[in-house]
């Protein structure tokens, strides 16, 4: 039984649902229960962003609104409880997105515009309350989770620009805040199929007396069994409203620890700041859309063996705070995996947050490789680092490689030939020679067993060659850092 | 005529001197629905409020590759949850075909199961969620025992196991011509499919209606197939079965044949239940279901002088047919007429073959088969430029048509509107293709790693349907009495700005604003007989048609002013929304509601048929093509030579639309096209299981279709000035298909590019398409 409904702001008053099963998507709710039909379904998995729609929630301070492009073809539609949802229909066709569009012949079919319209209105809203402007880069990297396959993408990405000239429109804000500020007064929905805890105690409790029920994130990867397998969930436990889940803290020694329900956005963005040659791997990260709506702690328990995350994390030394219950125990990222999607939770227990130490002097990258640059699933990712001793040699190294084996780990046999040595050529080398005995990796849709081989052990060349002092610095190394030729 | 009354609305103006109108063709104008696309509120099919008792249907696919077909268990299916029925072969009323042109596409399989994700069955419940969760058991409900499958073009050819009989073409002695060159190469070459990801997928909605027949609201590129097909599914004439289309969510040839299947069903069902059914398939049904643009195996041999001038050639071209026929024939015979592409081949002999194979059966996608000719012989001359050492832009203009000889292509046609020269020498200049070339050499000298790579490309494309009866267009307009325009005619609405274009046509020709003018749904009850909207020749067609019928209310007009304001009709102009007679002006609205009054008729059909053309399938000669479309596109890339990653850089296109009816939509043609076709030959890439024959490929998350990041970076890009020399409307040239071939540019320079990371004097890299990371390491570790 439902609690009691589910209630969110939407076109200007407060909608109230009950009845509908909990992996109702919102944009099924949309379409077929709103008749709001602007929204439009072209994948339902997340992956081309024709049904993105803006979810609002109250500002820190809560008094304005922010506002945040999402995906509503995965979204499930009682994750909306106490939010305001907003979609093209909203903007009444004079938001200067949708102005800048027209203006610039950025649509053609038409069936990805909306989903553009709010990608577009989103950033701009988000630039108009920071009183920036993104670059081109910027708004090619906003929209890298929608798809169009009429224009080309020119005259969207100038119409990202023109949108900025034009008369300012903001999105709803102040009656929005206030209805948001209304609706915090509802208990948590507590429903048996459907629960929203909003500590981490209360979550707990809840994973505790129902061990079996399905902890729920951004629903990322679960919408997909639902819409593509149709996946029974069972009970589902939702992190989202767990802020202090939510929480990443910067120790003041360098140290880390994010909260396994921040956003892969926040957790990303974190890590950036603490280590910029992670920027790339970030932006690559999947797609804006999904990276708002889903979290690294899901990332890391979900623990597909090409997951993005668990590489980079492992090669800074990531540990896992898990909880069941009352009781708290800490385990290294690296020994959390078993198998494919086998992991060492218990019943019941959950990843509450993911700590990492301080790692000085670290040198650190992250590489992935995938047929497309953005938001593709790896054909190979790797966290890589070395602690490199005053006289050059290598104290300690990290090799963590995903879509090489069943499971994210590390590379001991590469890891042991560097260890001890000088950062040279010889190294290099004999650890290339050894990732073959760490890895026989597999054939798969994405790449070849002997590309994935070779890649590796190319990643690991281009890792020496950017970081080792011998390695001829200077020479161009990556892609998008070239121009082209005057 | 009628003497027109006299009537004290009609405002006469003594004639302002010399204010010239505004055209309304040749101008830019915005698509005519982007208001509404941006809006959320311009309607697709499952955008159309459903009637009520409406039911969804959805597919229960093959889960083999090839089988015996048994039986389906229909009874555990009706007892689900929602499910209203279930339909199977055994089902249908009429024929179990949908095929465009030979018989050979079951609607619903019987008796063998060809491909893995072929419609079995069709589930109809009172939700699409209970549809396709009881669609989704088909594993489960289907009996059947595999076969062996045949699931590659090779494999198939080397069973001599084809779809349709092999073609020829071929003049000249090319096996003497070869032999007798100083020089000669032979290689292979392959070329993957490429899934049109239309981002709306196919959709249907069949609404019964009175004495058996059957609206269907279909997103499809070929309403009037949609209308046959179905007729023949329910036993029905065609004028029981109206089908309607206002727009698709991108069609790109994917909606040309494929649609038919789903018009199908929804309508069996509908006319079966009695109730509006609609059928709209989840993107990974879609993927695994319908078939897409051809992967094509290429064996070439080709005999050269020493400038690469080509002497002899001989090719042999193996598509992927998939399990059926579908468009397999017309796609084979528009690629071996595209080998030539902008080239004189003086003996050259051509053989397409047609594999059968157990996959999806692969279908039109912009180009239709005149990328993967032309690509082949870019390959070649690319090698043979290669084999010499010489920039391989000047192996290419060594071979261009000639103008006024060297000019008759293979299929006989003679090549009389040759611009390829000017319009290459103008891009060279505006890139700085020389300039750039040595500043690539001088960046791959210093860079061990990176390598950058240059290419330059022209593409002739050949304009017309090579079946001539095609080439025909019916239009409607109505001008209201309120002086306001509707124009429908018999293309379609895909994105591609058709009904812009043609509404700019009705609006010049009757001297009114655009805004004046709109475009409706096409829709078979309206204009009969329509040709599919592809081989890009929508606006061509249907363009004319329009202004036929526009003309004709024209020249009523102009009899009804003359004899109202004096002087001759023929000297009456429409223009800025007036109508000039005899040294005055009268408004265009008040003209016609005049006109109404006194009874003229304001309404007309208009026709077009493309003059000129004879094609013999036989001899695979004629004069297909009304006339040739070209183009030219510069690309610079850089590759990774540690992992094979590539980046397209800059790109810089000319391309010629003729005199472009709207140079706003026609660049959008050409920029999207190209960064279409860059994704055929570089990120998309097809993947069949090879044992179980299922497409691994099968939705967006494994299938990567561009991204707004992989636009270059510089992209300078052009529409060439000039006119038609064939009379077109308004001189202007087809679009749609031809700017997709400038992408070889891309996948050329990648090649570029790892010839560069290989040792001076290396044979020329084999890189297959599309080029991933993958294959071009490939390439990198080619023989050298």
């Amino acid at each position: 039984m439902d609690s009691r409904p589910i209630r969110f702001h939407h076109r200007g008053a407060v909608a109230q649902v009950q009845g509908l099963p909990p992996a109702t998507t919102v944009l099924d709710w949309l379409r077929e229960h709103a008749r709001c039909t602007g929204t439009k379904e072209g994948c339902a998995e997340g992956d081309c962003g024709a049904c993105t729609v803006a979810v609002g929630e109250l500002d820190p301070a809560g008094r304005g609104v922010q506002w945040q492009a999402v995906n509503a073809c995965t979204a499930f539609l009682p994750t909306l409880d106490g939010r305001a949802l907003l979609t093209v229909e909203d903007l009444g066709g004079t938001h200067p997105a949708q102005a800048a569009l027209v203006e610039c012949h950025g649509s053609q079919c038409g069936f990805c515009t909306p989903g553009f319209v709010m990608s577009m209105a989103a950033c701009h809203e988000r630039h108009s309350a920071a009183g920036t402007r993104p670059s081109r880069q910027d708004l090619a990297d906003e929209l890298a989770g929608n798809l169009c396959r009429c224009t080309g993408y020119r005259p969207i990405l100038d119409a990202g620009a023109r949108m900025f000239d034009l008369p300012a429109q903001r999105l709803p804000g102040a009656p929005v805040a206030e209805a948001l500020r209304a609706l915090q007064a509802d208990p948590p929905l507590a429903g048996d199929g459907f629960a929203a805890p909003r500590t981490i105690d209360a979550l707990a409790e809840a994973l505790e007396r129902t061990p079996h029920a399905r902890l729920l994130a951004g629903s990322t990867d679960i919408g997909l069994w639902v819409n593509k397998q149709f996946r029974a969930l069972g009970p589902l436990v939702y992190v989202g409203r767990v802020d202090a889940m939510k929480r990443i803290e910067r120790r003041a020694d360098g140290g880390l620890s994010i909260g396994a329900a921040a956003s892969l956005e926040d957790a990303w963005s974190a890590l950036a700041e603490r280590h910029p040659e992670l920027r790339a791997m970030w932006l690559r990260f999947a797609s804006p859309p999904v990276r708002r709506a889903g979290t690294m702690g899901g990332n890391v328990a979900n623990g597909s063996p090409i997951g993005d995350s668990a590489p980079v994390l492992m090669a800074l030394d990531a540990a896992l705070v898990l909880r069941r219950g009352r009781a708290v125990r800490t385990l290294a990222l690296e020994d959390f995996y078993l198998d494919y999607m086998k992991n060492r939770l218990e019943p019941g227990e959950f990843v509450q947050a993911i700590e990492l130490p301080p790692v000085p002097g670290r040198v650190l990258r992250a590489y992935k490789l995938a047929k497309r640059y953005d938001s593709d699933i790896s054909a190979v990712a790797c966290g890589v680092a070395v602690d490199v001793n005053d006289d050059g040699t290598v104290r300690a190294a990290r090799f963590a490689f995903g879509g090489m084996a069943a499971v994210v780990r590390r590379a001991a046999a590469a890891e042991a030939a560097v260890v001890g040595r000088p950062w040279d050529e010889p190294a290099l080398r004999a650890a290339q020679a050894a990732l073959a005995r760490d890895f026989a990796p597999l054939t798969d849709l994405r790449a070849s067993a002997a590309y994935r081989a070779q890649a590796a052990a190319s990643l690991l060349e281009r890792f020496w060659r950017e970081t080792a002092p011998a390695a001829g610095a200077g020479a161009a190394l990556d892609l998008r850092q070239v121009e082209a030729s005057a | 005529m009628n003497k027109p009354v006299d009537d004290p609305r009609v405002a006469v103006v003594t004639e302002a001197p010399a204010a010239q109108a505004a055209p309304e063709v040749g101008v830019a104008r915005a698509h005519e629905s982007a208001h509404l696309h941006v809006a959320g509120t311009a309607t697709y099919v499952d955008d159309i409020p459903e009637t009520v008792g409406t039911l969804h249907a959805a597919l229960g696919l093959s889960p083999l590759a090839h089988g015996r077909l048994g039986a389906v268990d229909t009874a555990r299916l009706k007892a689900l949850p929602g499910v209203v029925d279930v339909l199977t072969a055994a089902d249908l009323p009429g024929r179990n075909d949908c095929g465009p042109i030979v018989h050979d596409d079951p609607i619903l399989a019987d008796g063998t199961l060809h491909y893995l994700g072929q419609p079995v069955f069709a589930v109809i419940a009172t939700t699409r969620g209970a549809a396709r969760r009881a669609a989704a058991l088909a594993r489960e409900v289907i009996a059947a025992d595999p076969l062996p499958a045949v699931l590659t073009a090779r494999e198939a050819h080397a069973k001599s196991q084809y779809v349709l009989p092999p073609m020829h073409l071929a003049r000249g002695d090319a096996r003497a011509a070869i032999d007798a060159a100083p020089r000669r190469l032979a290689g292979t070459l392959s070329v993957g499919g490429q899934e049109q990801f239309y981002l709306e997928g196919q959709i249907s909605y069949a609404l019964p209606l009175e004495d058996g027949g059957m609206r269907v609201h279909c997103s499809t590129q070929h309403p009037t197939e949609m209308q046959h097909v179905v007729a023949a599914a329910l036993n029905l004439a065609a004028h029981h079965v109206q089908v309607e289309c206002r727009r698709m969510g991108g069609g790109f040839g994917g909606k040309e044949s494929q649609s038919a299947l789903f018009a199908c069903v929804a309508a069996v069902a509908a006319r079966r239940l009695d109730r509006p059914v609609k059928l709209r398939l989840d993107r990974d049904d879609d993927f695994l279901a319908t078939g897409r643009r051809h992967g094509f195996e290429y064996d070439w041999e080709v005999g050269f002088d020493d400038a690469g001038r080509v002497l002899g050639l001989e090719m042999s071209l193996v598509s992927n047919a998939g399990f059926s026929a579908d468009l397999s024939g017309p796609v084979m015979t528009r690629a071996l007429c595209h080998v030539d592409n902008a080239y004189w081949l003086p003996h050259v002999a051509l053989h397409g073959y047609s594999a059968r194979t157990n996959t999806q059966s692969n279908t039109a996608f912009r180009g239709f088969g005149g990328p993967q000719g032309a690509i082949a012989l870019e390959y070649v001359l690319d090698t043979i430029a290669r084999a010499l050492g010489r920039d391989a832009l000047a192996v290419r203009r060594a071979n261009f048509y000639g103008v006024g000889e060297r000019n008759v292509t293979p299929y006989r046609q003679t090549v009389d509107d040759n611009i390829a020269g000017p319009l290459v020498d103008e891009l060279v200049a505006s890139a700085r293709y020389a300039e750039r070339r040595a500043a690539v050499e001088a960046f791959n000298a210093a860079s061990p790693v990176l390598k950058k790579g240059l290419a330059l490309t022209p593409v002739k494309f050949g304009i017309s349907f090579n079946a001539v009866h095609y080439n025909q267009a019916g239009a409607l307009v109505h001008v209201y009495s309120d002086g306001s325009v509707l124009v429908n005619h018999g293309g379609t609405e895909m994105g591609q700005g058709l009904h812009t274009k043609v509404a700019q046509v009705v609006a010049h020709e009757l001297g009114v604003p655009l805004s004046r003018v709109r475009a409706t749904a096409t829709d078979t009850g309206k204009v009969a007989n329509t040709s599919a909207t592809a081989a890009s020749t929508g606006s061509d067609l249907n363009g004319k048609a329009a202004q036929d019928a526009a003309r004709k209310i024209k020249a009523r007009l102009a009899a009804f002013a003359a004899e109202r304001h004096g002087g001759r009709a023929e000297d009456v102009r429409f223009e800025g929304d007036r109508v000039h007679a005899n040294g005055s002006a009268v408004g265009f609205c008040e003209l016609v509601n005049a006109a109404y009054l006194a009874r003229v008729q304001l309404w007309s059909d208009g026709f077009y048929a493309t003059p000129g053309l004879h094609w013999d399938r036989e001899t695979l000669t004629g004069r297909p093509f009304f006339y040739f479309a070209y183009g030219a596109g510069v690309s610079e890339v850089v590759v990774d030579t540690l992992t094979g990653e590539s980046r397209c850089l800059r790109a810089d296109l000319l391309h010629d639309a003729g005199r472009s009816l709207n140079p706003a939509i026609d660049l959008g043609q050409v920029e999207g096209g190209f960064i279409q076709g860059m994704g055929w030959l570089t990120t998309e890439e097809l993947v069949w299981h090879p044992e179980s024959g299922a497409l691994l490929t099968h939705a967006p998350s494994t299938y990567k279709i561009p991204t707004a990041n992989d636009l270059p970076p510089v992209f300078n890009v052009k529409l060439y000035e000039n006119d038609n020399v064939h009379e077109t409307i308004h001189r202007s040239k087809a679009v749609g298909e031809p700017p997709l071939l400038l992408a070889f540019s891309v996948w050329l320079a990648i090649r570029d590019a790892v010839a560069a990371a290989r040792p001076a004097g290396s044979a020329a890299p084999q890189l297959d398409a599309p080029a991933t990371p993958e294959a071009v390491l490939r390439a990198l570790a080619s023989p050298t």
